[in-house]
């Protein structure tokens, strides 16, 4: 399945774009984590420490277990800083 | 209740204005405003607020309802910028209406609270020496600790 891969605030910066298409049959976050590590350094090192980011599936924040099975849209960024 | 996220600027003082204009059923309204703060070195010359297009606005409304549903709201308003900031402009507001004051503010609170921490929404400062991201506060995210187990 094809999934856009959103990248947010120092995450974007470290792989050097905002948004992908990433062609994966991986049935969780974190499978999908791994292979993205295995890319290339740029990935590795910003997925180095995922106790520093946080993921949303399809706009929902969740957790590195998510399943990925019909999911659309899956983002990583750092803690959020609002207000 | 309302959400808005935008870069234009907008006047607290009108919003709040406009936000209790006309309500027969609320004694009590609370607002509160963000503004771009300083560094201690006084060196700021801009805040670059990024945010998550597709899930800000969904974030925000969950965050409301749940205000909603815990408290005893007339309504609620959440405005917040985007974009690049200079010290001192506003960043964003909340407001809350309630038949009595105490639902308004501690609804005022638990929507602070939450934004600060669960809407998509990062913070950059840039400083003549450079800049570099707001790191999310480990205090943030235990003030959220006081809404659970229905604290």
């Amino acid at each position: 399945m094809t999934v856009d891969v959103l990248y947010f605030a120092w995450v974007r910066e470290r792989i050097g774009l905002p948004k992908e298409k990433v062609e994966t049959d991986a049935p969780t976050v974190a499978v999908l984590v791994e292979e993205l590590k295995a890319r290339e350094d740029r990935y590795a090192a910003a997925f180095a420490d995922l106790s520093a980011l946080r993921v949303a599936v399809d706009q929902e924040l969740t957790d590195f277990d998510a399943p990925l099975d019909g999911v659309r849209e899956v983002a990583f960024f750092p803690p959020m800083t609002g207000g | 209740m309302a959400v808005r996220v935008q870069s234009d600027s907008f006047d607290p003082g009108a919003e709040l204005t406009a936000f209790a204009h006309g309500r027969r059923d609320a004694g009590a309204v609370v607002t509160f405003s963000g503004l771009v703060r300083d560094t201690a070195a006084r060196d700021l010359e801009a805040m670059e607020i990024e945010h998550y297009p597709a899930m800000t606005e969904r974030a925000i409304a969950g965050i409301e309802a749940e205000a909603v549903a815990r408290w005893s709201l007339t309504d609620s308003l959440v405005i917040h910028r985007h974009g690049r900031l200079a010290p001192g402009e506003i960043i964003m507001m909340v407001a809350t209406a309630a038949p009595h004051r105490a639902d308004a503010f501690a609804a005022a609170e638990f929507l602070m609270d939450y934004l600060k921490s669960r809407a998509p929404f990062w913070k950059k400062e840039i400083t003549r020496a450079g800049e570099s991201w707001v790191a999310a506060k480990d205090e943030d995210e235990q003030a959220l600790d006081r809404w659970r187990d229905g604290a």
